[in-house]
């Protein structure tokens, strides 16, 4: 009865709300947590409300006995003033009736926090690194990873084209999970923190470099999940989203096979040499995904945060030590280590690019089998 | 000013203009100053909010590059919580506390001048990182490592700024509390100081015990950045969360720093407006006393996500939610205060009465965070910023308002427009809602917090929110100009002020004396 | 002029603490130029210190003086007391923070990345095992062997110790006023303290170049130097300033009955000293 006196109050704020915009077409004027797709999510949502509305009485007892005062004690009606000032019996009262109100959230909240936190006996383990700004995930068992960036193209965001359905939460390669599985997550980072949050899972955990966290789900919907990451992690925070796909089981492990089977193929391409236009248009590829939030496309960086690659002194000296530091990073510096997000063809590609590139001519080619030596 | 005695021995000058300012010893000068200060820094703060309302006005980027808005970010919260809300506090406690109490002065002038001329070194320090090469502090109020240690050359003024802060926060609470303990007037027991008096000494108690610990954690990482320490780093055995287990160790306790003062404020208006005594005076002081003891040892409920071993997670839980109890009492004592009082509705009084009312939603969302569980989807999004507006803004901002209303005509002698007050009370009041309420479906919806852009579903509602801030933020202009009219002229003050007022500040003359008693009063 | 106020003493104007703000500024805003690497830092840091030291000068200087002269009541006095108690209060806090960041890296970080979180030790740091001290698992600063508690750090806990036992003899000669011993005792418990420092610079530099232990030494090296460095400095503070007070002595400054400023300085002393015995059993023992 109460939630839909606060839904109806709350429906009727929106509406004036969507008056208000009717420029907006896109957005939606959710209320509420949604109560997601898997048991943890089912669990807060039903806590959250539960909270809410013993807030909501305690609140409208609260406010209500405020408002009588205010409407019939006031000087106006020519009142006058009571002068008590003390009642230890009330005081006992409204110390001990909040107390086991709380008590009787915490028992329930408690039962939750214990599940939440029971990641044991898991069917699946995926390892999650956050970089700046891109998540990177290994499947333990299957051996298959890859790294998953935001696709929404640079015009959208800077209002040159319009906004799609799905603005700043899509990406290249979403995460693919089996749905009624228990997905554990092995959560860390490689440089600062970063959180791992779809709500639609009930979970958010953050990514600590050098500890991992774990944190699990289970999906009972077959369907595709978003969100991003909840921790503050630089420039591009709002710009590392998160999709995660739940398929069944059949899908999955054909999804798991075709991975394998692009796996082997980049394998077998690390083994030859490439010519220098192959080198430049991948180069250029992974420019763009990886490293050209804080380089710049034009390869200018951010002056007095991020150097410029454009004649830079190590873009334009030798070779090695170009691919060493990009290999490596520069610790201390938001400059990391690419070593184990990229392959070595990738590595070969990006560092030939940056060296033949905007100006930068120093003709160098640096194969893949030129990254396997210096692993 | 009083000519008592004199000692030749000292000759010091007596300079007036500009440097009567920089050299006073006197608490209401101070007092002045630190709560123009406080005034300036929230323009400034105010200004930044609405950069960040105006990119977050529609999806896509707008106006300001994302490294830009993550520094509006936090540059304001830092400028509104050090250089508006503590300094106004501050400022209110400079004014008030020997007025309350029966004292000539603060109990220790020359260091009180100190206080407060530390603050506006320490915030050109901080502002001036705006214009320095790799911009200014992008990391968040919380300087989460490793993320901060990548802020470009404004880093070690960030540390510094801080570290200045905290100097000028410890000297003046060490100044509240020695005033308190040895300036009382003869018969001025501890369980008879106003409210104001109490809370602030509790405040002051929290300062001296979290600001040297947050002067301890940013030394860490200005040694992990420049001296290779590492405090913060997992390959040299530290931990990143280690500097979160530091921070909120003070955090926590800051936020009640931000609040007991206001407790207090409103336990003088409402008692006085209602013509009846406050309701439960000593269970009022246990009750701060037990969330000041309560706030050191829930910090960990900021970070309930980063992994902490269930057994931290459950008493962290269990210990923030009992918060609520205390608080509760707070609460219900000023409802019974109105109760069956003769209440009128000038401006403080409409203040406290929105304090109350707003400052208790912010609270229970504040519960809500509080289940572990819960947060887990709560953590990081717009509901926890529409909470701390709630404690904030509406808790602790419209408190220090409530104040000044309440007091200008004693400081000044003269009465402020009451029309305007109650215009700029009803206007702050509905555009702060528009402004925060929709924060909370925002965060419910699923949108992180400190980001510059964000999915065309959360679009409706931030701008309805620009829209209140704006609004929200223009309302204050109207504070400003009521502000200045009643320093300038208006009805004369009468002493008492308010019929309903009790206490020794209204025993003294509207405005006051230099030196507020310079014989002690009796207090039965 | 200044007034008193039911002879509570209210002073009238002072432009120290502008000086102390304008020269903290400078040297603060001098070390972020240098650790920034810019030119001006040096020489703004010595301006702002010398500016510091001037302001120092000035304030304590004016206080003596008042003292001296009968401007303090016992109120005043009281005031003093408080506020330097609420003073080491603060500073307690912050040794804190570096005691907090001992016990967090001992009792959590580094046995969760020597295997108490499998997941942590084996994923990420190749089954490193854990134990105390370390400079972690990436090895951070290179091999170094830690301090042992036996040598010197043991001779300086008798300094310290027996300069607290000095400075409460001094106290007592003062009380009596026999002003020879008090000098005598205050000199002691200088030397002492000086003693303990030159001890110290002996042990650093003898880790720095001899056992590879530096600042970089992982969090054994973080927390070893910062606690008993930060410790050092307030050392260092508390002997400059038993120093001022063994002169003052000598020129007959204080009463029996009204000495706020030794006992002051001798809180502080005490304080420092009880640190110590903290650093003593948990940085160099345990
Ligand atoms: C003035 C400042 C202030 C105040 C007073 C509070 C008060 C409280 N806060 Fe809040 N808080 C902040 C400022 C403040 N907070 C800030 C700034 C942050 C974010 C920091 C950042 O990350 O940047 C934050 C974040 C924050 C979090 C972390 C959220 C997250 O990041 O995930 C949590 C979690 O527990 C929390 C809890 C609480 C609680 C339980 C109270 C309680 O004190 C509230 C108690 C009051 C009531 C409950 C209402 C009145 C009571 C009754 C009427 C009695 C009966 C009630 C019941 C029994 C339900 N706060
Ligand atoms: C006491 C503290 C305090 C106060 C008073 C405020 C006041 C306001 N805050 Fe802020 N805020 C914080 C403390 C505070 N805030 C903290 C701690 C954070 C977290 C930071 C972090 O994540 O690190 C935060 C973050 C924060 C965010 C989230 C940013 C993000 O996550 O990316 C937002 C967004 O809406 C916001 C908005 C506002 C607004 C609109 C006001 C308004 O109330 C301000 C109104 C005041 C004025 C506008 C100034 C006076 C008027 C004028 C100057 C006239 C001119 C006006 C116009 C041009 C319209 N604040
Ligand atoms: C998170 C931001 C970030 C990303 C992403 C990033 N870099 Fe960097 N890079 C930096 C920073 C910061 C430095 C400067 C480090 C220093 O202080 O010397 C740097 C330095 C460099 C340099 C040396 C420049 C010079 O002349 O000193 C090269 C080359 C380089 N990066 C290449 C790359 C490549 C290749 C990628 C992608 C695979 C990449 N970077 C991704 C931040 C980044
Ligand atoms: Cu990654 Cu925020
Ligand atoms: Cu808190």
């Amino acid at each position: 009865m109460l939630v839909s006196k606060t839904k109806r109050a709350l429906t009727a704020i929106a509406g004036v709300a969507l008056v208000l915009s009717a420029t907006s077409a896109a957005a939606d004027y959710a209320l509420n947590l949604t109560p997601g797709v898997t048991p943890i999510s089912h669990e807060a949502h039903t806590l959250h409300m539960l909270i809410m509305e013993v807030c909501a009485v305690i609140g409208l007892i609260v406010f209500g006995a405020m408002f009588i005062s205010i409407i019939k004690h006031r000087k106006s009606r020519g009142v006058k003033p009571a002068q008590f000032h003390e009642s230890t019996a009330v005081e006992i009262v409204w110390t001990i009736v909040p107390f086991l109100i709380l008590v009787g959230m915490a028992i329930p909240a408690t039962k939750a926090l214990v599940a939440m936190e029971d990641t044991s006996d898991a069917d699946l383990s995926i390892k999650v690194t956050g970089y700046q700004w891109r998540w990177g995930y290994d499947y333990v068992d299957d051996g298959v990873s890859f790294i998953s960036t935001l696709a929404t193209p640079k015009e959208e965001i800077y209002n040159q084209q319009p906004k799609g359905e799905n603005y700043l939460l899509e990406v290249d390669h979403p995460l693919v999970v089996p749905v009624n599985k228990k997905v554990r997550l092995l959560i860390t980072s490689n440089d600062v923190i970063h959180a791992w949050w779809v709500p639609k899972l009930g979970m958010k955990k953050d990514a600590i470099p050098g500890y991992i966290n774990q944190m699990w789900f289970k999906i009972e919907k077959e369907g595709t999940y978003r969100g991003q990451c909840a921790e503050l992690c630089g420039k591009d925070h709002g710009f590392m989203p998160i999709v995660v796909v739940a398929k069944n089981e059949a899908d999955y492990q054909q999804w798991v096979a075709d991975q394998k089977g692009v796996a082997t193929a980049d394998k077998e391409a690390a083994q030859r040499d490439w010519s220098k236009a192959e080198l430049m248009a991948r180069g250029e590829k992974v420019f763009t995904g990886t490293c050209a939030a804080c380089h710049q496309a034009s390869g200018e960086g951010i002056p007095g945060t991020f150097p410029a690659l454009k004649g830079g002194a190590i873009a334009t000296g030798p070779k090695a030590d170009h691919l060493a530091l990009v290999m490596h990073g520069k610790p201390g510096t938001a400059m990391a280590s690419f070593a184990g997000q990229l392959s070595d063809t990738d590595l070969a590609a990006v560092v030939t690019y940056e060296r033949n590139s905007w100006g930068n001519d120093t003709g160098d080619l640096v194969q893949p089998s030129e990254v396997k030596a210096a692993r | 000013m009083s000519t008592a005695t004199t000692h030749d021995a000292h000759n010091e000058e007596h300079p007036s203009g500009l440097m009567r300012w920089v050299t006073t010893t006197n608490h209401k000068d101070i007092g002045t100053l630190y709560l123009l200060f406080a005034l300036m820094m929230f323009i400034v703060g105010g200004a930044m909010a609405m950069i960040i309302r105006a990119e977050l006005f529609e999806p896509g980027l707008q106006f300001v590059e994302p490294q830009f808005f993550n520094s509006m970010t936090t540059m304001h919260a830092l400028v509104m919580i050090f250089g508006a809300v503590m300094p106004a506090f501050v400022g209110l406690a400079n004014w008030l506390i020997p007025m309350m109490i029966g004292a000539p002065d603060m109990a220790l002038p020359r260091m009180n001048n100190w206080s407060f001329w530390i603050l506006p070194f320490a915030f050109a320090i901080l502002l001036s990182t705006l214009f320095m090469e790799g911009g200014a502090p992008a990391g968040g109020w919380t300087m989460y490592p490793p993320l901060v240690l990548q802020t470009g050359n404004a880093f070690p003024f960030l540390i510094f700024s801080v570290h200045l802060m905290g100097i000028s926060s410890i000297m003046g609470a060490i100044n509240v509390i020695v005033t308190i303990v040895n300036m009382r007037a003869p018969g001025m027991t501890m369980m008879k100081m106003p409210l104001f008096v109490w809370t602030w000494l509790i405040t002051a108690y929290l300062l001296i015990a979290t600001m040297p610990v947050l002067a301890g954690a940013v030394t860490m990482l200005l040694t992990d950045r420049f001296f290779d320490t590492s405090f913060f780093n997992a390959a040299g055995g530290g931990d990143p969360v280690m500097f979160q287990h530091i921070f909120w160790f003070f955090g926590h306790p800051e936020v009640y720093i931000l609040i007991l003062p206001a407790f207090g404020i409103v336990s003088q208006i409402v008692p006085t407006f209602a013509r009846k005594p406050l309701f439960g005076y000593s269970s009022m002081v246990y009750a701060t006393a037990s969330i000041a003891f309560l706030s050191f040892i829930v910090w960990a409920h900021h970070m309930f996500t980063v992994g902490m071993p269930l057994t931290g997670e459950l008493f962290f839980m269990y210990a923030t939610m009992l918060i609520a109890v205390p608080t509760g009492v707070k609460v219900f004592n000023w409802v019974s205060t109105m109760w069956r009082g003769a209440m009128t509705f000038e401006t403080p009084m409409l203040f406290a009465l929105g304090f109350v009312v707003m400052f208790t939603i912010g609270g229970f969302s504040g519960l809500m965070l509080a289940m572990a569980p819960v947060d887990f989807q709560y953590h990081d999004t717009y509901f926890v910023v529409a909470h701390f507006h709630y404690v904030l803004v509406t808790g602790a901002v419209f408190a220090i308002m409530g104040a000044s209303y309440y007091w200008m005509p004693k400081w000044t002698g003269h009465m402020y427009d009451e029309r305007l007050g109650k215009l700029h009370f009803w206007l702050s009041t509905i555009s702060v809602n528009v402004l925060f309420f929709p924060q909370h479906f925002l965060g419910l919806a699923g949108m992180p917090r400190r980001i510059p852009d964000y999915s065309v579903q959360f679009a409706g509602f931030n701008e309805i929110s620009s829209i209140g801030g704006f609004a929200f933020g223009l309302t204050q202009l109207l504070y400003v100009y009521i502000v200045f009219k009643t320093i300038k002229g208006g009805a004369k003050a009468t002493d008492q002020v308010w019929e309903g007022a009790h206490g020794l500040e209204w025993t003294l003359p509207s405005p006051p004396p230099y030196h507020s008693f310079s014989t002690a009063p009796e207090v039965k | 002029m200044s007034e008193a106020h039911g002879g509570y003493y209210v002073p009238h104007g002072t432009h120290w603490p502008i000086v102390g703000s304008i020269g903290l500024t400078t040297l603060l805003v001098g070390l972020a130029n240098f650790l920034n690497g810019s030119s001006v830092g040096t020489t703004m840091m010595v301006v702002g210190l010398g500016i510091v030291f001037f302001m120092m000068f000035g304030w304590f200087g004016q206080v003596i003086r008042e003292s001296e002269s009968g401007t303090y009541n016992d109120q005043v006095d009281k005031s003093f007391r408080w506020g330097m108690g609420w003073f080491i209060f603060s500073e307690v806090m912050f040794f804190a923070a570096f005691f907090g960041a001992l016990f967090y890296a001992r009792i959590f970080s580094v046995p969760w990345l020597g295997g108490a979180d499998v997941e942590t030790n084996e994923l990420l740091w190749n089954g490193w095992e854990a134990m105390w001290p370390t400079n972690g698992p990436g090895d951070v600063g290179g091999e170094f062997e830690s301090m042992a508690a036996w040598g010197i750090p043991a001779i300086n806990t008798l300094l310290l110790l027996s300069s607290g036992v000095t400075v409460t003899f001094a106290h007592w000669a003062l009380k009596k006023n026999s002003r020879g011993p008090l000098v005598m005792w205050l000199l002691a418990t200088v030397v002492l303290g000086f003693s303990f420092l030159a001890l110290q610079i002996f042990e650093y530099t003898h880790a720095y170049h001899e056992m590879n232990l530096t600042l970089g030494s992982g969090i054994y090296g973080s927390t070893f130097f910062m606690l008993t460095g930060f410790h050092g400095f307030h050392v260092t503070i508390g002997a400059i300033m038993l120093t001022v007070i063994m002169l003052r002595c000598a020129k007959g400054h204080f009463t029996p009955d009204h000495h706020f400023g030794f006992e002051g300085v001798a809180w502080y002393w005490h304080f420092v000293d009880v640190v110590w015995l903290g650093l003593f059993i948990f940085v160099y023992i345990l």
